[in-house]
């Protein structure tokens, strides 16, 4: 009660300084709130520009131009040639394909586990604390630890997955769809318990009551899950999955350690790297790289246009 | 709540054993690896026959991890220190005071959160060499405040948005200025939601690959991740495998360190910023 | 101590909306001056002004004659009293109390002496070293007056401070309130949707509907002289009734029968031009009577009968409901006070009547009931004004 009426008045006091500012001159409170506004968010502002914002500009500059560090002589304007060039090849359209399907395919699983693992944690009656501890573990762990133990798990004669009679003798690392099978679920592993807990906030949302009203009304378990549960819970299984996705977009360090992009598994970041660094072309690189953004750019506006994802840290995003 | 039955408990347990298995069995078998005496490495058993602490001091005493730990280290506590006051400034502007540009710099920080931070790389490694930042603390530094920044702020201002907006304005009834309103009653009462803050940012840090092999070239200040891919055993013509595995389990230890201490933190915050919708 | 005035004060939003327009008020030096009105009426956006927590849009406020629209809520040596109450968390009692003396940079033995005698006002003594979140509701609204109390400041502002204890606490805090404003004198400002908190805390009473000052002036004032149909229904607990009345002659039909006009409304309905045919009549329920205990005065009275529907005992007195065919009254002006308290939609029309406890009325019987019609009101349908509220 005193909640909301608290919530109220926040929302009306930013628009109340509005009209102060178009018309009247500000008072001493409202233009210092404005001020101390600025110099607030300065630092960071300044720190996102000069480590983001330049390189972004720098990397569009780059990828219009021809820049090669094997022949630095040959460097010029190009125009789009570059883009031309990549979006012509082959390698790089691999790269997409494999990168989707690492993301659908991770992101799916990680969904259903996800749901069920976040049940667990919302509803079990035993060592709540307990269940919650052992599933930030795959969270905090360092990827490139993680993926080290994946990669002797399945490396033949070292590691005790690769022991198992059902694969016996092959070597699962050294061929293109047991080595996605290894990216895909190294990824899984790892990020489950994130998903579970962005989930696990969405069940928290749904009142007890509504549970209990839906019994009465005589819904089975399952259809309280899947019609009051589940539309409730839309709006975070949403953020949820834009988070994953644009995560799982970028799959690098799993992939690094595992296969380096062997055996047909370079993603689009692992692709993109190797022009970079590796084969020090930066013109094509940095094609590569806004070519990136522009697919991580794209997916996100999907979601948020097109499925109504509330942007985190949006306005509406705030409690309600 | 209802008495819990026996059959309950041991459903339960049942679920619980499953999701400690799921979690653990990877993490046992590194430090398994880890424990293994260098001719067991290729037995292929989930227990080692032999047990040695050999691997842990070998990297320490020949395969240089101490420096890539200390750089981890250092450099993820900078960055987290640094990340978190300015982010705090900035969470606290946008939680609470009304200022044009608000929305831009939301915007923004949302951009940077979804960068696919390869895209940065060429770009930062151009600038980092002609600036002499290219394998320094600092030139790793920056880009870590950087991409910690969104979750810092994200996370902090939905933190203080839970503070009773009226507070502030009592602080202002009762004669203090907005500096001394944010000293003295938003920090004290924002300190839970910096801790837990912190500590998420901390393990991004702690976490980064990318930039961590783009952005260095030797011990000088390569971290602890870097590092243990260019592992390649303690002379040329050894296996690696334990050695990695050591090193791995080391750097998970403060990650299991910090989960078993701010479980309850960690969780919080990890779902505070994300879903309110 | 200090006197507000509140200059054509006006609130607007940047979309357009006016939350206050033209606010006039003169607040005398150690006045209780009370805000009241339904919700987003405005009166917590003017007591906001009076605070400096929000902008004027326009006209001016003065303090002891000080223009103080530009002047920080710091700076105005004002203390607020929150619906919330606002306490900070991490402090003490004391340390709550004392924050704004602090602040000033009052010197430690000082604060701790003033803290120390707003506790022992406030009967807070022995809970001086807890925090907030060891108090119950009660205590924790007096460490909020404590803290407002504390720097003697020119005015007190309360923006509902009460209305989140249960009811028999708000009664035993609404005197304790106001024997601390008499005993300090301390102009106040206080904010409030209960009627019945305005009706017995303020000197005066100001009265607001959707950012306009309805009417400014004593409970009894207020009471005895609604200015027009939101304020009559507003004041008054349970509200004035009201049935549909058509001016004939000398009197007016309404389903209450045939009223007389008594030579007072008559002679005010001659003082407006234009008096229109069909009016609406309103009667408060204390006017009512149950006849059988009525004497000496019961050849002066209106009297009629109709079936009693619910029945309710209070014990000192009766309250009994009728429903009239025909008796609806569709008035804008009456439409905002029953949404604010959800009753809109109720159907048909219902009547209360306030009775005598003796009264041997039952439920589902009929009953005779007895008004004097010199207790009735006349208003104007279309503006709401009270025709018979003398000037």
């Amino acid at each position: 009660m005193t909640q909301a009426t608290v919530q109220s008045k926040t929302r009306v006091a930013p628009g109340g300084a509005g009209v102060a500012k178009a018309k009247k001159p500000l008072s001493d409170g409202k233009r210092s709130e404005r001020k101390l506004g600025w110099l607030l968010c300065l630092p960071a502002a300044v720190v996102m520009v000069v480590v983001t914002i330049y390189p972004i500009v720098y990397s569009v500059m780059l990828s219009l131009q021809r820049y090669d560090l094997r022949f630095p002589d040959k460097r010029g304007f190009v125009g789009f040639a570059n883009y031309a060039t990549v979006l012509t090849n082959e390698f790089w359209w691999r790269a997409f394909l494999i990168t989707m399907i690492i993301t659908v395919v991770s992101v799916a699983f990680e969904l259903v586990l996800g749901m069920t693992l976040a049940m667990v944690m919302h509803r079990t009656v035993l060592g709540k604390g307990f269940v919650r501890t052992l599933a930030l573990i795959p969270y905090g762990i360092v990827t490139v630890a993680a993926a080290y133990g994946w990669q002797y798990a399945w490396t033949p004669n070292t590691g005790y997955l690769a022991q198992l009679p059902l694969w016996s003798g092959s070597a699962p690392l050294t061929h293109q769809a047991s080595s996605m099978a290894i990216i895909i679920l190294a990824e899984i592993w790892k990020t489950t318990p994130f998903m579970a807990l962005l989930l696990m906030a969405g069940l928290a949302v749904v009142p007890e009551e509504l549970q209990k009203a839906a019994a009465m009304d005589g819904a089975s378990a399952w259809q309280r899950f899947t019609k009051v549960t589940l539309p409730l819970m839309k709006p975070a299984i949403l953020v949820a999955l834009l988070f994953r996705v644009l995560d799982a977009v970028r799959v690098y360090d799993n992939i690094y350690v595992l296969t380096n992009g062997a055996n047909g598994t370079s993603s689009l970041s692992i692709t993109t790297y190797h022009n970079l660094i590796s084969g020090l072309n930066l013109g094509i690189g940095s094609t590569m790289s806004v070519l990136m953004f522009i697919t991580v750019a794209v997916i996100a506006f999907l979601f948020i246009k097109v499925f109504g994802t509330a942007a985190p840290g949006s306005e509406n995003m705030g409690r309600r | 709540m209802a008495v819990v039955t026996t059959r309950q408990k041991a459903s339960w347990s049942v679920a619980n054993t499953i999701v400690a298995l799921y979690a653990l069995i990877p993490v046992l078998w590194i430090l398994s690896l880890s424990l293994k005496e260098k001719s067991t490495f290729t037995d292929g058993h989930f227990i080692p026959r032999g047990w040695t602490f050999q691997n842990f001091v070998d990297i320490f005493q020949v395969g240089g991890f101490t420096r890539p730990l200390l750089n981890s280290i250092g450099i993820a506590v900078i960055a987290t220190f640094v990340a978190i006051v300015i982010g705090t400034f900035a969470a606290y502007a946008i939680a609470r005071l009304d200022f044009p540009g608000k929305k831009l710099m939301l915007g923004a920080s949302l951009l940077i959160a979804m960068f696919p931070q390869v895209s940065l790389v060429t770009p930062m490694f151009q600038v980092e060499r002609s600036i002499g930042l290219f394998n320094t603390w600092p030139g790793l530094i920056l880009p870590y405040i950087t991409f910690t920044l969104p979750l810092t702020i994200y996370t902090l201002s939905s933190f203080l948005r839970e503070i009773p907006w009226e507070l502030e304005k009592a602080a202002k009834m009762d004669g203090a200025t907005p500096f001394q309103a944010f000293r003295q009653v938003i920090v004290p009462l924002a300190m839970p939601g910096v801790v837990t803050t912190a500590i998420l940012a901390f393990i991004q840090c702690w976490n980064d690959f990318v930039f961590a092999i783009s952005l260095t070239s030797t011990n000088s200040a390569r971290t602890a991740p870097a590092a243990i891919a260019f592992f390649t055993g303690a002379s040329q013509f050894e296996d690696p495998t334990g050695s990695i595995a050591a090193a791995a389990i080391v750097i998970t230890i403060p990650i299991i360190i910090f989960v078993l201490i701010f479980q309850r933190r960690i969780v919080s915050g990890l779902t505070s910023g994300a879903v309110k919708g | 101590m200090a006197e507000i005035v509140l200059d054509r004060v006006t609130k607007k939003y940047p979309d357009g909306t006016t939350a206050v327009a033209e606010f006039n008020l003169h607040i005398a030096d150690q006045e209780f001056i009370i805000l009241v009105g339904p919700s987003g009426c405005g009166k917590s956006t003017t007591l906001n002004m009076i605070a400096g927590l929000e902008d004027i849009s326009d006209g001016e406020m003065r303090i002891d004659g000080r223009r103080v629209n530009e002047v920080a809520p710091r700076d105005r040596d004002i203390a607020m009293v929150f619906q919330s109450y606002a306490l900070y968390p991490h402090m003490t009692v004391r340390e709550n109390i004392g924050f704004p003396l602090k602040l000033a940079k009052v010197d430690k033995a000082t604060i701790k002496a003033k803290v120390d005698e707003a506790a022992q006002i406030l009967d807070l003594t022995p809970y001086l070293d807890r925090k907030p979140g060891a108090l119950s509701g009660g205590q924790r609204q007096r460490v909020a007056m404590g803290r407002a109390i504390v720097r003697s400041p020119k005015a007190f502002l309360m923006d509902e401070p009460l209305s989140n204890l249960d009811a028999k606490l708000r009664v035993q805090m609404r005197t304790s309130i106001s024997r601390i404003q008499k005993r300090l004198g301390t102009t106040t400002v206080y904010v409030t949707h209960d009627q019945t908190e305005a009706m017995t805390l303020g000197d005066r009473i100001v009265i607001m509907r959707a950012g306009h000052v309805q009417q400014i002036g004593s409970p009894q004032e207020l009471y005895e002289r609604p200015v027009n149909l939101f304020v009559a229904g507003f004041i008054g607990s349970p509200s004035m009734n009201f049935v549909p009345g058509t001016i004939a002659n000398n009197t007016v039909e309404t389903t209450l029968g045939t009223i007389p006009l008594s030579d007072r409304i008559r002679r005010s309905l001659e003082g407006h031009k234009d008096v229109p045919r069909d009016v609406i009549i309103g009667i408060r329920p204390e006017a009512f009577e149950d006849l059988s205990l009525v004497d000496e005065s019961r050849g002066k009275g209106v009297t009629f009968t109709a079936p009693v529907d619910i029945l309710e005992s209070m014990g000192s007195e009766k309250f009994a409901y009728f429903s009239l065919e025909n008796a609806h009254v569709d008035s804008e002006h009456l439409a905002e006070i029953e949404r604010d308290t959800g009753s809109e939609d109720m159907g048909t029309a219902q009547i209360v009547a306030q009775l005598d406890a003796r009264s041997p009325v039952r439920e589902g019987k009929g009953l005779e009931v007895w008004f004097n019609p010199d207790s009735i009101h006349v208003f104007e349908p279309g503006s709401g004004a009270n025709l018979t509220a003398a000037e």
